[in-house]
């Protein structure tokens, strides 16, 4: 049962838009007992980055994960320029701690960009549990929207926002939210998993109703197994380590101000290596 | 080969070659250079080969060191090294990272007049001539008894029991959290100090020997604890003291706040000195400010001198005799140009509008009554704060043990969350063993391997009695 691995073979690969694209990777150990919220480590080889990714689905049977990722940086252009039939020297987990899923009656996800991918498992395994699910996704332009079909799928009810209004409503995720407590919606929960501000104002925007909320955050990782504190997040005051505690956090006592200072941390970095790898690769990623 | 009569204790003790300070502060390449064969031979013919053998006794795992001198002053290198094994295993990690000083060396009886002997050089020494020569065979391994073992982590203490109870037919399994095999070993100890070939070596003999490695499984989240005692016949908990301990102060959560874990694993372990050709970046900006008297904060300060910087101050709240940090390291790290500020703490870090740190405001520091360790109590002298500019600050002030599988079991533990185990190393779980940090909460490496030897024959009498009591 417990089989050394030494790589990570990639059985499907498809792209979702220009920069999003779904890997399906043999990786047993981690099928095995992957639940919602659960997040692995990539590495695509020795010289790469250390790269937390949110599981979207797992196969037990087949022995697969599913991760999305959208390209951002070097490491996730490097990650996306795989192919069907190539290895990840390294995929570890599933780490974090999962969601606890129970019926609590309606809980509204609300994924923003590659988020939408996050949300899926979690919102899939509330509406299995007896929930009403509403799922708000909102995205910039059409072009990156993803996983609608999937989503609805799962979802009592889908309201999608973009912020051109190149598809579904102009605006974004939280004037749809809006919308639902005006019409009187009995908001039970929510669940959010996108960019760091658009979950700040989700966090506001259900703070006046009292709606338990969470928010799956992207802090800078490292080992990603407790050990560096690198993701170390404020929660209720204390520092929290988002790789073991999380990532899932109540999203109104988190510290928003501080996380989206600490995540420039790298910033030069980030962007060196990013010129190096599009000069490498003669290519631009469309970045945001 | 040429070499001085035996025994010629009065010849000057050689501390072995070290690459230039300046240098060396430029590269990641190993420090202290070691000896060639003659150098070797000199210090060997030094030993007094004493009868009652006070350095052998010294030593936690007892290495028979006057034999293995002696053979060595004999040039018969294959015997020195098998002399080492007979006790020890991973003389070439030992020799380089075991506080000789403190065990051996202290007791060797030409310490006050003449020096002691260079044991632990001669270690590496024999270590480093007999894998390069390819002298060192494989271990025999009895016959499989089909009888399965779990090691978590693949630190020196799981690496000890994996090798003890392979040899005696074993089925060993040895599960890693990360992606690469030596524990702190890996993340912790840098190059410098711990060339990467010296651990590899003796992970790919485990290997060559039928140990299975299996990477990526962080037990405790990935697979539970009680999952795999199911599916082993027992388990050695080896999985090391990797909880770094906050400052405690103000600021904490500025950009260029580190945790010696952080930046000696961004440098270690993701290879962040060589960005962008490694995709890890790791910044420490101009001025550097280091918090910690220990071997952790000596290696952080020296990596980020590695990097460029203007400077690298260490901050300790001691004095230089308090520092628990090897002499050799404390010395390495002043030739390096590390500056030290003593009987200083800080007290708040202060950053800019962007979030990343300026300064830092310490205190100074007395020495007061003895504390419970018997050391004198540092105590903040009133009004005698002042800043330090600083772009980075490395916290190196302790580590507890990784909490997730204490978290996840009902496993014992003590107040310091350390896992409670007994003289043999049985942990409150029947057939689950520790050893190591995760038991010490942050000692040696070399107490770990005595820690997974003294597992590997407790786990060995458990499985056999239990065996023999089925039969």
């Amino acid at each position: 049962m417990y089989k050394p691995q030494e790589k990570y073979e990639i059985i499907e690969k498809r792209d979702l838009s220009d920069v999003i694209s779904e890997h399906i990777i043999y990786a047993p150990l981690i099928a095995r007992s992957a639940k919602p919220g659960h997040f692995v480590i990539l590495m695509k080889d020795n010289n790469s980055e250390r790269i937390p990714v949110t599981l979207v689905d797992w196969n037990k049977d087949k022995g697969t994960i599913t991760v999305i990722i959208q390209s951002i940086g070097k490491s996730t252009a490097d990650i996306n320029s795989m192919k069907k039939g190539d290895f990840f020297l390294n995929v570890s987990g599933p780490l974090g701690t999962p969601v606890e899923v129970k019926k609590v009656g309606t809980v509204v996800g609300i994924g923003g960009g590659v988020g939408i991918a996050e949300l899926y498992p979690i919102a899939k395994a509330f509406k299995e549990a007896g929930n009403k699910v509403i799922s708000i996704l909102g995205a910039r332009n059409k072009d990156l929207l993803i996983l609608e079909k999937e989503t609805k799928e799962i979802s009592d009810e889908i309201l999608i926002t973009t912020d051109d209004g190149s598809y579904g409503k102009k605006g974004v995720v939280t004037d749809a939210l809006k919308e639902l407590y005006e019409r009187g919606e009995k908001i039970d929960s929510v669940f959010t998993i996108g960019p760091l501000i658009m979950m700040k104002f989700v966090a506001l925007a259900t703070k006046p109703h009292s709606t338990p909320t969470y928010a799956s955050l992207n802090p800078i990782m490292l080992d990603a197994t407790g050990m560096c504190g690198g993701c170390k997040v404020e929660v209720d005051g204390k520092f929290k380590f988002a790789c073991v505690d999380g990532p899932m956090f109540d999203a109104h006592k988190v510290n928003f101000e501080s996380l989206l200072k600490r995540n420039n941390a790298f910033k030069e970095f980030e962007e060196q290596s990013l010129k190096e790898f599009e000069k490498k690769h003669n290519c631009k990623i469309g970045l945001h | 080969m040429n070499k001085p009569k035996r025994p010629s204790p009065n010849l000057k003790r050689n501390e072995g070659r070290h690459q230039d300070p300046v240098e060396r502060t430029k590269n990641f390449e190993e420090v202290a250079l070691g000896f060639n064969m003659e150098e070797a031979l000199t210090e060997a013919a030094r030993c007094l080969n004493c009868k009652n053998k006070p350095c052998e006794l010294a030593c936690p795992v007892n290495v028979k060191i006057p034999e293995f001198i002696t053979s060595l002053y004999q040039e018969d290198i294959q015997s020195s090294v098998l002399k080492i094994y007979e006790t020890s295993l991973f003389p070439a990690i030992c020799g380089r990272v075991c506080p000789q000083e403190e065990y051996c060396e202290a007791a060797c009886v030409l310490k006050d007049k003449f020096g002691s002997v260079s044991i632990g050089r001669l270690e590496r020494f024999v270590a480093d001539y007999a894998r390069k020569n390819n002298m060192l065979k494989l271990p025999e391994c009895d016959k499989d008894n089909g009888l399965k073992v779990a090691c978590v982590g693949s630190g020196p203490a799981s690496l000890a029991v994996a090798a003890e109870l392979r040899k005696k037919g074993y089925d060993v399994t040895v599960f890693e959290a990360l992606h690469e095999y030596g524990g702190v070993l890996r993340y912790g100890i840098p190059t410098f100090r711990l060339p990467r070939e010296v651990i590899d070596f003796e992970v790919e003999n485990l290997k060559k020997m039928g140990v299975k490695f299996i990477k990526n499984v962080l037990i405790g989240k990935s697979i539970s604890l009680d999952e795999i005692r199911k599916d082993f016949d027992a388990v050695f908990i080896g999985s090391g003291a990797g909880l770094p301990s906050p400052l405690g102060v103000n600021g904490e959560d500025l950009i260029g706040v580190y945790s010696s874990n952080e930046f000696l694993t961004r440098i270690n372990l993701m290879k962040g000195y060589k960005f962008p050709e490694y995709d890890t970046p790791v910044y420490v900006g101009k001025k550097v400010v280091v918090v910690g008297g220990g071997n952790t904060a000596m290696d952080s300060a020296r990596c980020a001198k590695r990097l460029n910087p203007e400077s690298v101050t260490v901050l300790y709240r001691r004095t230089k005799a308090e520092m628990p940090a090897r002499a050799e390291e404390i010395e390495n790290a002043i030739e390096e140009g590390i500056k030290f500020e003593f009987l200083t703490a800080p007290v708040e870090l202060e950053g800019d509008e962007k979030g990343r740190l300026k300064r830092v405001k310490c205190i100074r520091m007395e020495l007061g009554e003895p504390d419970s360790s018997g050391r004198r109590k540092p105590v903040p002298i009133k009004g005698s704060e002042f800043y330090i500019e600083a772009d980075v600050i490395i916290a190196a002030i302790g580590q507890s043990p990784n909490p997730l599988i204490q978290q996840t079991s009902k496993i014992e533990t003590n107040k310091w969350n350390c896992l409670v185990v007994n003289e043999k190393g049985q942990t409150s779980i029947e057939g689950v063993f520790a050893g190591g940090d995760v038991v010490r909460g942050g000692a040696t490496v070399l107490l770990a391997m005595k820690d997974g030897k003294t597992a590997a024959n407790a786990i060995d009498e458990y499985l056999k009695s239990k065996t023999s009591n089925k039969n």
